[in-house]
């Protein structure tokens, strides 16, 4: 990535190159947030009706648990969202300038969906311990759609910087007629927000239950990390199969839309039929191919079905205008990895699936634990990917043949953008580590408060099988150990949640 | 005409900005002086419990104008962030490390942790509105035009100062007036005091500030001074000055149930104000709001979207800040989630 930029930045300001690396350093570690963002909520209702509905305390421990994990996640997403709302004006003001009023719109959706979110949110993570049990869990039921209206917002306009239309030029470039609802509604949008939002569900069913596979490879083979793992699991390893078919399809919907983006992703230099695929291997700048797996004919039948299917090369279009050779590879080295874990998923989708139809029950193989254990890291590499191949894909340009990111960045001096950069790098590192630690913290307070409880149930009664101990066994724990709440945190004890 | 509805839009949403994210900087400008450990425990009590559910919702305030000036007057947008390039930086990270530091905070069960996340959140909820400020105050003063270069003398001037100090003084004063009624909400009856004299302490402060920036600005910022000295202007001005009196009289008397609807009318009618004093620019005086205005069709659409969002976003905006207010949203404790306390915890 540095190397590109540096060899992009021969000809061009010299504020590009640290605007570039800012925008993708704040975006690249907000991206890792937003399938929590996202999918959490849901992740947690799932969780939250079926303790309700079967008065399963260890569910609503669980729901609890995760809302506690969600306050604290949520407002680092916000933060974090908000850099990059001001990074458009920061780092790309002639972008937001010239085409602001054509595809700045679907922000103007994002924010009110993010709004409602952001209510709505505040309503379920704050209203466990007064509201009453089922008004607080249908309360918080609109929250996935307002996530995915959120999401709605952020992907159309970004898939309207990759195929912009609903506009036409003056005399002088810019644009005039606007059409809105052509704006948002472009060509690339319908596979890259499918793709987008089933990813971060995914992503996060994968991380949550990872989790807790964890802690049954590590002999805590009780109810609770079940449940943890399984309801979370189970949604992701539904989703797996379909985020498949919607990865290819958007694959297919930019081979169609931004051929010279297609070409960077499978590094095809010259419009040919019969393309072989590679995976893998480093594209060079006079064209040529080393490392890498070669299949012939591959790639021409993946875009078209036939192997005599065109594919539009790199060099159909100018070398100013196409990605050079060191992006292309990055595009191709990580559309590759993401389609390759993607392929993985989908059978360990499947190897769950099986597991389950043999035993219905939690898969106490260990070789599979261990594989679901890193399915969500391997997510969250490949939400990066995807990310890099849709950006750097459609370099040089920030408005697909229609401005260049040289046009649209700052006048600001490169110095001072360097040190923006070095501020926002100590700073997010800062957050992020802090917030990771808040979290091991946390889990390690619920593990020690579980394990106490444990050890007083077999106490008291040697023969129960309650993989959990009595309410009052909990109460007891926590009011020897300091607490942390305010003046009255003493006098609620008990009275919390909705499970009774 | 549609542009004007969208800058109206605009100036209210500024505002409501002001009163909402206000409140929540001027609880971190209290918490910064709220003293040591031991002294400053209830006071920051109090303000993490009051703030904690809303303060998100709050901030979404703040995008919407992002989104609005983008969206509606991209050419403005580009203008001022190329213009306050630095400010406008400042408040960004002040903004993460505000977030970061308060949401942080709360699950330590750490003194010396506490301490530092405490400090972040409440130096940067003092920095924040400063810079934000200096950004309203640059523009205020005119020397934001279409293709000023980023220099220092945009945001640190005369104007930018002390439009920067009022932010502060401003949301202080917001701050101390919510954080009294939330003491009364907790039963804090110690705090109602506490927070009454900061409360009074502020308008002062306010009151000084807006004395000096009556002279100062008259050669300064002559467009936007002449605006508030008569017509419209002048009148949201006094009815500003009206309201914030009569919050100073509600909190003598201690008639602690309305002293938050004018506080809050005190900072809404001033944005108001400048938004009069500011016709017909954008960018006084080069930027007229029908020249910076985008495309009529997505002006449009803006209307529309603002009015969905004022209907979905309205009765859940009215829930949350009535189930807050009533006290019915409280965070989960330890107890709740079944959380055990470690070694090394004191806090």
């Amino acid at each position: 990535m540095l190397s590109t930029a540096v060899h992009l930045a021969a000809d061009t300001p010299a504020q590009l190159l640290p605007s570039r690396e800012l925008m993708a350093f704040t975006l690249a570690s907000h991206i890792l947030l937003v399938p929590f963002g996202v999918a959490l909520p849901l992740i947690t209702l799932v969780m939250h009706y079926r303790g309700l509905r079967r008065g399963d305390q260890v569910a609503m421990k669980l729901a609890r648990r995760w809302s506690a994990v969600m306050a604290v996640q949520f407002a680092i997403g916000v933060v974090t969202g908000t850099v990059l709302s001001f990074e458009f004006g920061l780092l790309w003001p002639g972008m937001m300038g010239r085409w602001g009023d054509v595809f700045g719109l679907g922000f103007g959706v994002e924010a009110w969906a993010f709004f409602l979110e952001a209510i709505m949110i505040a309503i379920y993570l704050y209203g466990w311990r007064r509201l009453k049990p089922w008004p607080h869990f249908w309360l918080a039921v609109p929250l996935p759609l307002t996530a995915m209206m959120g999401a709605f917002g952020i992907i159309a306009a970004n898939s309207w910087m990759n195929t912009p239309q609903g506009f036409s030029l003056d005399s002088q470039g810019n644009p005039t007629d606007v059409d809105v609802r052509k704006a948002v509604f472009t060509p690339i949008f319908g596979t890259e927000y499918w793709h987008f939002v089933v990813a971060m569900f995914l992503t996060a069913g994968y991380v949550v239950a990872g989790v807790y596979a964890v802690g049954w490879l590590r002999g805590r083979r009780d109810r609770y990390h079940k449940l943890g793992f399984m309801v979370p699991f189970t949604i992701a390893a539904i989703l797996t199969p379909i985020q498949f078919f919607l990865g290819d399809s958007a694959a297919r919907s930019v081979f169609h839309k931004q051929p010279v983006k297609f070409a960077a992703m499978e590094i095809v230099w010259k419009t040919d039929t019969h393309v072989p695929e590679y995976l893998f291997g480093r594209l060079h700048s006079d064209g040529s191919i080393s490392g890498g797996i070669k299949i012939p004919q591959l790639d021409s039948i993946l875009a078209g079905f036939k192997p005599d299917t065109k594919v539009t090369g790199l060099t159909s279009v100018p070398a100013e205008n196409r990605p050079t050779a060191a992006e292309a590879t990055l595009v191709h080295f990580c559309f590759d990895l993401m389609a390759t874990i993607g392929s993985v998923l989908v059978l360990l989708a499947l190897w769950y699936a099986w597991l389950w139809w043999r035993r219905r029950d939690m898969p106490e193989n260990r070789w599979f634990l261990r594989c679901a254990s890193l399915a969500g890291v391997a997510c969250l590499v490949t939400v990066e990917c995807g990310w890099i191949a849709t950006e750097v894909g459609r370099q040089p340009w920030i408005v697909y043949n229609h401005m260049r990111v040289s046009e649209a960045v700052t006048q600001t001096g490169a110095g001072g953008l360097w040190a923006m950069l070095a501020v926002v790098v100590v700073v997010y590192i800062a957050v992020i580590g802090s917030f990771l630690g808040i979290l091991l913290k946390m889990r390690t307070r619920w593990r020690v408060a579980d394990e106490a409880d444990a050890a007083s149930a077999t106490a008291l009664e040697p023969e129960a099988d309650t993989p959990y101990g009595p309410r009052h066994a909990a109460d007891a724990a926590t009011a020897a150990a300091p607490s942390g709440g305010g003046p009255e945190s003493g006098s609620s004890k008990g009275s919390s949640g909705g499970g009774r | 005409m549609m542009a004007d509805v969208i800058a109206w839009v605009l100036v209210v949403v500024i505002a409501a900005y002001a009163c909402g994210g206000g409140t929540d900087y001027g609880a971190g400008f209290w918490d910064l002086l709220a003293g040591g450990a031991d002294r400053g425990k209830r006071p920051r009590w109090l303000i993490d419990h009051a703030m904690a559910p809303v303060w998100e919702v709050n901030n979404v305030w703040l995008i919407f104008v992002l989104v609005l000036m983008w969206t509606g007057f991209p050419t403005m947008f580009q203008a001022v962030f190329t213009a306050l390039w630095l400010p406008l930086v400042l408040a960004a990270v002040g903004t993460v490390l505000r977030g970061a530091g308060f949401a942080l905070r709360k699950p330590s069960r750490r003194l010396a942790r506490r301490r530092v996340y405490g400090a972040v959140f409440a130096v940067a909820s003092l920095l924040t509105p400063f810079f934000l400020g200096s950004v309203l105050g640059g523009v205020a003063s005119g020397r934001v035009q279409v293709g000023t270069p980023p220099t220092a003398h945009v945001w640190a001037n005369p104007t930018s100062i002390l439009a920067g100090l009022l932010a502060i003084a401003a949301t202080a004063f917001l701050g101390a007036v919510f954080l009294v009624a939330d003491a009364r909400r907790f039963g804090a009856d110690d705090l109602i005091d506490y927070f009454r004299l900061r409360a009074l302490l502020a308008f002062g402060a306010v009151v000084v500030l807006a004395a000096i920036a009556l002279p100062v600005t008259h050669d300064d910022a002559s467009y936007v001074w002449h605006g508030m000295t008569r017509g419209l202007g002048l009148l949201m001005v006094i009815l500003a000055a009206c309201s914030g009196v009569l919050t100073v009289v509600l909190l003598l008397r201690r008639a602690h149930r309305w002293s938050r609807h004018t506080a809050v009318a005190t900072v809404a009618l001033a944005v108001i104000a400048w938004g009069f004093a500011q016709r017909p620019y954008l960018l006084p005086s080069t930027l007229t709001v029908a020249d910076g205005a985008g495309a009529a069709h997505t002006l449009r659409w803006l209307g529309i979207v603002t009015i969905i969002a004022v209907v979905l976003v309205g009765p859940g905006l009215v829930l949350v800040y009535r189930l807050d207010t009533k006290g019915e949203l409280e965070p989960l404790t330890d107890s709740d989630t079944g959380a055990a306390g470690l070694p090394g915890d004191n806090v």
